[in-house]
């Protein structure tokens, strides 16, 4: 093999390890060693596992055993640090969860480690997943790998930099609105949303429950595709995990066409404020679909603007409930922790539900979702997918969300209608502006995995955007 | 609608009702910053939802249940339970105190 072990996808690795090329112990050691030179500089990792050799070694005596029979066995993996890991200190990017470590581990990552995968770390993100650009940490922000004076995007911004700088194979980010799909875009990967209900929130530090959605974020849709099938399904754990039936969707990636595919191009998601090469970028994205044998259409969705009312008040809303446990009782630090975003979050949630003001935000904004589902579920009725940008620009500065309280849901305007609804969404690189990655949006219908993961994967295999900056 | 301004009384009164403290300043600075938000918000009173059924819940699942037993899997220990409190006392969790020593 002439590739580098930090060059290779997952599933490159795991033919690799059968056709014994290395060993597990050689790919984790190769990812600790690159973990020791470059995360000083990007601030990918805020913990790292100090068992990982030690688990790399049982897992290549597992293999001398059993062979290949865990799906992921001996693959090393980043998590983002709102996901709770047993022995690994969990603080969701907070000071009011510094050093805390968890009681219980999260659904995701027991099924990654019942699949056989080793975490490496926990990965940075906007502290309490409040933010689109990292820069919420109180532990400093993440810096961008394609440009290290830029945000690499959030929340996931240390899962999405950890694969643009191949810092991981794969890495698990989740989403409330925008939070795998904008920093995937940002940092040039691909990230995939899965539908809400699909992946179970048991474990994850909660944001906006009603919208949470883990995935991953990988190299290729192939890989998102695996780490999907591994970590969806229902959870006795979750309520609203669905009793679908869970695919093997890397195994469904089959189409070698788009013929009898019908794909939406929202002309409202090109928005005025956008530039020019971003709307090109998408549009040439709609022509090479067309190419493959999809039939394109223009349609007109209600202004995206609109949704950002929505999932503000919603996600505060739901907020301002879900951090009202952290007292500093029963684990972590008291509320004077919280930094200014998440006090700014939890207030406006606690007005938009407070006496007298309820009728007029929460309920007019569960309403408005009512709508935009409709929209959608009139969509899908003919058309397969929906595309746009994920975000309406490259990565933007450093310092960039300063003074602004709604950095996030700006950055996000795309991708928060998707997610009020809890729609299947993937993002994948489409081209560069400035040197900076851009990232194309195919969403579809809740529970549209299989279909959404083979059409992205179709364009991925046709087109030629996945690059990686270089750290060598 | 018409246009509300959130003022730093409000924002005092929030940060009550949130359990957060806020100093002057931030009373200050999130007044200004609430009050934009709020109008950013406020245009979706331009869609019309009289009739409309609210949704809360998006993948249309209804009354899930469990028995109601207890799931030793779920369950921590004391020991768990308390592993990262800071001030435990026999076994529980001390808070703060509500009551007055000598209110009846």
């Amino acid at each position: 093999m002439n590739k580098q072990i930090h060059e290779l996808s997952v599933i490159e690795l795991l033919r690799g390890l059968e056709d014994k090329h290395f060993s597990v112990v050689d790919i984790v050691s190769h990812y600790l060693d690159r973990l020791n030179r470059f995360n000083p500089i990007l601030n990918v990792y805020l913990s790292t596992n100090e068992n990982a050799l030690a688990q790399a070694k049982q897992a290549d005596e597992e293999i001398k055993k059993n062979g290949f029979i865990k799906p992921l066995i001996g693959i090393p993996i980043a998590v983002k640090d709102n996901f709770l890991t047993c022995g690994l200190p969990t603080t969701a990017s907070s000071l009011v969860l510094e050093e805390y470590y968890p009681q219980y581990e999260s659904t995701v990552t027991r099924r990654l480690l019942d699949a056989g995968a080793i975490i490496l770390g926990k990965t940075n993100m906007d502290a309490w997943a409040h933010g689109s650009s990292t820069e919420s940490s109180q532990y400093g922000p993440t810096l961008n790998p394609w440009d290290i004076g830029r945000l690499p995007g959030g929340s996931s911004g240390g899962s999405a930099a950890a694969i643009a700088a191949r810092l991981a194979p794969v890495a698990i980010g989740s989403e409330t609105s925008g939070s795998i799909r904008q920093p995937a875009a940002w940092c040039g990967v691909t990230g995939f949303k899965p539908s809400y209900g699909r992946v179970s929130r048991y474990g994850v530090i909660a944001m906006a429950s009603s919208t949470d959605s883990p995935g991953p974020i990988a190299r290729t849709v192939e890989d998102a595709a695996l780490i999907t099938s591994v970590i969806a399904g229902i959870d006795k754990y979750d309520a609203t995990t669905s009793p679908r039936e869970v695919e093997p969707y890397h195994q469904l990636l089959k189409r070698k066409d788009l013929k009898g595919i019908k794909i939406a191009l929202v002309k409202d998601y090109l928005l005025p404020s956008m530039r020019t090469e971003v709307k090109t970028l998408i549009q040439n994205a709609a022509k090479h679909l067309e190419s493959l044998g999809a039939k394109i259409e223009e349609i007109s969705l209600l202004d995206p603007k609109y949704s950002i009312g929505v999932y503000t008040v919603i996600q505060r809303s739901e907020v301002s409930s879900n951090l009202a446990r952290y007292d500093g009782i029963r684990f972590g630090h008291g509320r004077e922790s919280f930094g200014d975003e998440a006090k700014r979050r939890i207030m406006l949630g606690t007005y938009t539900l407070s006496t007298g003001y309820y009728d007029a935000y929460y309920k007019k904004a569960v309403a408005v979702r009512s709508k935009i589902i409709e929209e959608f579920e009139n969509t899908f009725k003919q058309f397969d997918a929906y595309i746009g940008a994920v975000s309406p620009g490259p990565a933007q500065k450093l310092g960039a969300t300063q003074n602004e309280s709604m950095f996030g849901e700006m950055a996000d305007v795309l991708v928060n209608p998707s997610s009020i609804a809890g729609l299947t969404s993937a993002g994948v690189p489409c081209g560069f502006v400035d040197g900076l990655p851009i990232g194309l949006q195919i969403t579809g219908n809740q529970f549209e995995e299989a279909k959404i993961l083979d059409i992205a994967n179709l364009y991925q295999q046709t087109t030629d955007f996945v690059k990686f900056p270089k750290y060598d | 609608m018409a246009k509300i301004t959130i003022t730093i009384d409000d924002v005092a009164k929030i940060g009550v009702l949130a359990n957060l403290p806020v100093s002057e300043s931030e009373k200050k600075l999130f007044a200004g910053q609430f009050s934009k938000t709020i109008d950013v918000i406020g245009e979706f009173n331009e869609i019309d939802t009289s009739g409309i059924t609210p949704t809360s819940q998006v993948n249309h699942l209804e009354n899930v249940t469990r028995p109601d037993e207890i799931d030793p899997d779920r369950v921590l220990t004391q020991a768990e339970a308390l592993s990262g409190a800071k001030n435990v006392h026999q076994g529980f969790f001390v808070v703060k105190q509500i009551l007055e020593k000598d209110s009846e």
